[in-house]
């Protein structure tokens, strides 16, 4: 190789996932109606109702496919108080993780509580969402759910 | 069902911080139950390994600890990205689909001092519905913990009571990491991580490895081996991945694999539990239905040493342990993973 064509060949690396993913037809359908502020479960064939839905009946494996609209209300039905919001949490201040039952519902769903202090929480206490300024399709997009009568 | 044995296994002490690499803590965990087994290492017919590449963010990492065990000439092997039990479960699987096997060796090894465990444990959850909200696995243990007081079956003082059992009990194991007498009130009044999950109802964050031998009734009888722990039940069973759908207050998945592996909670001398949150004993205690003569956890449990994805398979290396020193007839060990108990395993084993 002669010294003037001593050219170092470089190729662009960059890493990542070069494909795109769908979140398919009931997590698709459940993330596309937080965008426009609601919120929708899945109906199972006893007649109970999912929220956040599922592909598939958790019992049974069955296909689901009947949505229902729910309000952004509900009770709290399990809680922790995270004193110390680590780094990820995105919290500056405490806050709770709960699962929160909707009204119509009858399973829970995982997200975050904000009140003024530990000891305002319990279950079985009402709590309505409060929703992202900016909303883009992602559980996120309720910031967190907040007790009722604060709301 | 072909009679398999648990022969010999091989742990080292757990740290907060082990100076050794994996590959180094794999080399000497398999090396020492190969020596316990007798058996030469070129005999092995069948090798399989539990970790998780998520703790330490590097893909295919259990490929590098091959380099620990030689894997020259070729040999049959296999891994889970699971706790060293369900490995465990694998090669006996294997053993028993092939009359042509007769010894398998597993290992498994996990270090908590590479990353933040309770952060890295949230990338098990649902991807859309709750990975975005990163709750931390100290966090989930908590709202199963405080539906269980909700439950009213339950107080506190119940979960400060095995706490302090545990760590008193692995004052005797050598291979524990947090022990000592603790008293109830000490345990109760200590700072909260997530409400109401105090520091002593959490596990310590564990670097450890262990390995375990399994041979056919022929290859025990070559041997001449005088106490092995027969497996006489083996079976997993998992539940929903949400939480919100399933009764964190109760195990439907450890009861079940408990009966399918005909645990019969009151014929154990022996149940090694793998509870590494104080409240998930008492849980997985009412799931097997552990009368009171049953020993629990005679090693401190995880709540002594819960090196992650070692802390299952230890459980059955310490309920075969039992057995081969003789001090029990029949011993069940558990192991769990995923969030809140998702997903039991159960292995009831017998002396001769």
């Amino acid at each position: 190789m002669s010294e003037s064509s001593a050219e170092i060949l470089t190729a662009p690396y960059r890493l990542k996932y070069s494909y795109k993913r769908t979140t398919g037809p009931v997590i698709g359908r459940f993330l596309t109606d937080l965008r426009d502020g609601k919120i929708t479960g899945v109906r199972r064939p006893d007649g109970a109702v999912m929220v956040p839905p599922r592909e598939y009946d958790p019992e049974t494996g069955e296909a689901l496919s009947e949505f229902v609209s729910l309000p952004d209300t509900g009770v709290v039905t399990g809680w922790t108080w995270v004193a110390e919001p680590r780094q990820l949490h995105a919290m500056s201040t405490p806050f709770a993780f709960a699962t929160i039952q909707l009204d119509g519902a009858h399973t829970g769903m995982l997200h975050r509580v904000v009140a003024p202090d530990e000891s305002v929480m319990r279950s079985g206490m009402r709590v309505r969402a409060r929703w992202a300024a900016e909303r883009v399709g992602m559980i996120t997009d309720i910031e967190c759910f907040v007790p009722e009568e604060s709301a | 069902m072909r009679d398999i044995a648990v022969i010999a296994s091989a742990q080292i002490p757990s740290e907060r911080r082990s100076d050794l690499s994996e590959i180094e803590m794999v080399q000497k965990v398999v090396t020492g139950a190969i020596e316990k087994s007798g058996i030469d290492r070129r005999a092995f017919d069948f090798w399989c390994s539990g970790s998780a590449d998520m703790l330490c963010g590097r893909p295919f990492s259990f490929v590098s600890a091959l380099d620990a065990i030689g894997a020259w000439p070729p040999i049959r092997e296999s891994h889970v990205e699971m706790d060293g039990a369900w490995a465990l479960y694998e090669a006996w699987l294997k053993l028993q689909s092939d009359p042509g096997l007769h010894c398998a060796i597993v290992y498994c090894f996990g270090q908590s001092s590479l990353g933040p465990v309770p952060d890295i444990l949230a990338t098990q959850l649902d991807p859309y519905y709750e990975t975005p909200l990163w709750p931390d696995s100290i966090s989930v243990a908590a709202i199963q913990a405080r539906a269980l007081l909700d439950g009213g079956r339950y107080t506190e003082r119940d979960f400060a009571e095995v706490a302090v059992e545990n760590r008193r009990r692995g004052k005797s194991n050598p291979n524990a990491q947090l022990t000592g007498d603790f008293s109830i009130e000490e345990a109760m009044s200590g700072p909260y991580i997530s409400s109401p999950l105090r520091k002593h109802y959490c596990p310590p964050l564990s670097d450890g490895a262990c390995a375990i031998v399994i041979a056919s009734r022929e290859k025990v009888d070559e041997l001449g081996f005088a106490a092995p722990a027969w497996i006489r039940g083996f079976d997993h069973r998992v539940e929903a991945q949400s939480l919100g759908v399933r009764d964190l207050t109760s195990s439907a998945s450890t009861q079940l694999a408990g009966r399918r592996a005909g645990a019969r909670g009151d014929s154990l001398d022996v149940a090694e539990l793998h509870a590494p949150f104080a409240h998930q004993e008492l849980i997985l205690r009412e799931a097997l239905e552990l009368g009171g003569s049953v020993s629990v956890n005679p090693s401190g449990g995880a709540l002594a040493a819960n090196p992650i994805m070692v802390a299952g398979l230890l459980r059955i290396c310490e309920a075969a342990g039992a057995i081969h020193r003789g001090e029990a007839k029949r011993a069940l060990g558990h192991a769990t993973s995923g969030p809140a108990l998702q997903q039991n395993l159960v292995c009831v084993m017998e002396a001769n």
